[in-house]
């Protein structure tokens, strides 16, 4: 194993992990503010993805994928915001257990959707000119396109964080994350609140439907695999904490594309073992859980 | 003591109410492929198979109130650890049907004691990770469990080779393992497992072991999930990947809250409505898990108890919501 495989390798997992990254972050914020494990968000992320298929589809050329990059998400915040209102805003106050089965229902239930506008076949995206070939840092090639989500996820980050930070929304879907009954009892709308917390957090799940579309193959079933992934990087990195959510994802990406140059065919299972060991060594996770 | 314990417990079985139309609807499916067509003796074969897993199921979550998310698993190592026995080794073909559940039940007690030390959401978030290390094992090994494609063709003891003998057997187990289910949730130990559930501070207090009461019923739950595994090979001939797939695991739930979390027999429920679902909507429409889906809400909006929850609250109306009594 030389280094310059091994540093590609790096770079490819480490660009993997911030796709997981935005999506978990949603999934995250959904977590800890709402207290709702979302399993339809990986539903949620497959229609940012064949949003972005149908747009590039529709404008054609590069500046096609950068329209897809804006619109998709919008398309599924809208979906999650109806969403919520007229379904999610009326369970809150039911068990976790309830309301797992309940966003699968609606996951099973848009999942059918998706086949029926888009059906099933595989579908691909092509990155945007700009970001088409490959370059080479430290000896080691890596395609643009990774070059470009090494760009995103933090960016992504910093922005989440100048949200749930610096702006009074954010300050105040922490502050109910906290405490829900407090905060109505200072006379915030908290119905709206968590409406808007949670079409921000499945926003970010488009943005990570539209940023997978380029690299690989947009399909039904794509919300599965993901979504359990997901759940598992949230877990690890502490319920409901966004930088948590970083690390996980981080730890994930990359044990798998390490995994590669270890054993290829059994590079998935080093993840789910990495996850293993750290809830066996951390049960409650490696950063502070909100919850 | 214990012999008396156990003369108790059977006519417990004899007394309950649930043992007079056990009798009279398994004499009554006993003759009934004698007259329906071959198709139907199998979709009732195939709702043996899921309630029982449904049950196994329920056994640790509506009874044990853990999170045990990820209960395909064990079905699949079951059905698998079968399947494999049969096709590639000379051993005589009843060792399969016996490695199968203890091969599960050993599955369940190595996964059961790492997750019992966890509490609730991580407790299943462990479990579905290292559940999720068993499928990728059998996914990726090819030469071993066929990957993707699975192991289809595998040769079953001539006895069992009509549907129609598949059907008697499958029957005979699932009614055997009802019994024994009841017979463990009546028993001492089942008494103890509720109590937990619904308050595990108080029974620590008093000086349960929680969590190894905890692990015991994981073990037998998984032992009757392995069962049912043996019952599917025994009934379809094949097995695949999708049986320890993540999203089977959260169908058995399904199963449960479809029938009712707390009942005895509500999963048989669940699990008849899923496969009739499956099977007649599937018929008509490929997108059947919409009408799951929908369904599902309805059910949680309305009838959070399950359907069969709903019927025993309609005949006992004083009888205190079990929904409540979890909190």
């Amino acid at each position: 194993m030389d280094f310059s495989a091994f540093s590609s390798q790096f770079l490819v997992g480490l660009s993997r992990a911030m796709i997981l990254f935005v999506v978990c972050a949603g999934l995250s914020f959904v977590l800890g503010v709402l207290r709702v494990p979302n399993i339809a968000h990986g539903s949620l992320y497959m229609i940012g993805a064949f949003a972005t298929f149908t747009v590039t589809k529709l404008i054609a050329g590069s500046v096609g994928f950068w329209i897809a990059l804006i619109v998709a998400p919008l398309v599924v915040a809208l979906v999650s915001l109806v969403a919520e209102r007229a379904l999610f805003c009326h369970l809150y106050q039911r068990e976790h257990l309830m309301l797992l089965l309940f966003t699968f229902a609606i996951s099973l239930i848009l999942g059918d959707l998706v086949k029926i506008v888009w059906g099933a076949e595989y579908r691909s995206v092509s990155p945007p000119a700009l970001l088409k070939g490959t370059i080479s840092i430290f000896g080691a090639s890596l395609p643009r396109y990774n070059l470009f989500l090494l760009i995103v996820g933090p960016l992504v980050a910093v922005a989440l964080w100048l949200f749930t930070n610096k702006t009074k929304i954010g300050k105040i879907s922490r502050a109910a994350a906290v405490d829900r009954e407090m905060v109505g009892v200072l006379g915030i709308n908290v119905s709206w609140v968590f409406a808007i917390a949670f079409v921000i957090g499945c926003y970010l799940a488009g943005v990570g439907g539209a940023l997978v579309a380029p690299t690989a193959s947009i399909i039904i079933g794509m919300d599965h695999s993901l979504i359990i992934e997901a759940f598992l990087i949230v877990t690890i990195g502490g319920l409901g904490n966004m930088w948590g959510a970083l690390v996980g994802s981080l730890i994930f990406g990359v044990t798998q594309s390490l995994g590669v140059l270890i054993w290829p065919q059994f590079a998935i299972v080093f993840p789910y073992i990495a996850v293993v060991i750290v809830l066996l060594l951390r049960p409650q996770g490696l950063l502070k859980a909100v919850w | 003591m214990w012999e008396k314990e156990e003369r108790g417990l059977f006519k417990e079985v004899i007394r309950s109410k649930w043992f007079g139309p056990l009798i009279v609807i398994s004499l009554v499916l006993f003759i009934l492929p004698l007259f329906i067509p071959r198709f139907y003796t199998y979709i009732l074969a195939l709702i043996y198979v899921t309630s029982l897993l449904a049950m196994s199921l329920n056994l640790v979550v509506g009874h044990g109130g853990l999170f045990q998310f990820h209960h395909g698993v064990f079905y699949g190592v079951g059905a698998y650890t079968i399947a494999l026995m049969l096709k590639k080794t000379s051993l005589p073909m009843w060792t399969g049907f016996i490695a199968g559940p203890i091969v599960a039940a050993m599955v369940g007690l190595i996964i059961g004691w790492l997750c019992v030390r966890l509490s609730r959401l991580y407790f299943g978030m462990l479990q579905i990770s290292l559940g999720s290390l068993i499928w990728v094992i059998a996914f990726r090994w090819y030469s071993f469990t066929g990957g993707d494609d699975g192991i289809p063709g595998i040769p079953v003891p001539s006895l069992l080779s009509s549907l129609k003998n598949s059907y008697y057997f499958i029957l005979i187990i699932l009614v055997i393992c009802l019994i024994l289910m009841y017979m463990i949730l009546k028993s001492p130990f089942g008494n103890t497992l509720q109590a937990i559930r619904d308050n595990p501070q108080r029974c620590e207090a008093v000086g349960i072991n929680v969590r190894r009461h905890q692990l015991i019923a994981i073990v037998i739950a998984t032992f009757f999930a392995g069962i049912a595994g043996v019952l599917f090979v025994a009934l379809e001939r094949s097995v695949f990947t999708d049986l320890l797939f993540w999203t089977l695991s959260l169908e058995i739930f399904i199963m449960c809250l479809l029938g009712g979390w707390f009942t005895f027999a509500g999963p048989i429920l669940g699990a008849a409505i899923m496969v009739a679902l499956r099977t007649f909507v599937g018929i008509f429409t490929e997108y059947w898990t919409l009408i799951l889906g929908i369904m599902l809400i309805l059910i949680i909006f309305f009838l959070p108890e399950g359907v069969m929850g709903y019927v025993q609250k309609l005949f006992k109306p004083g009888a205190k919501g079990v929904a409540e009594r979890g909190k």
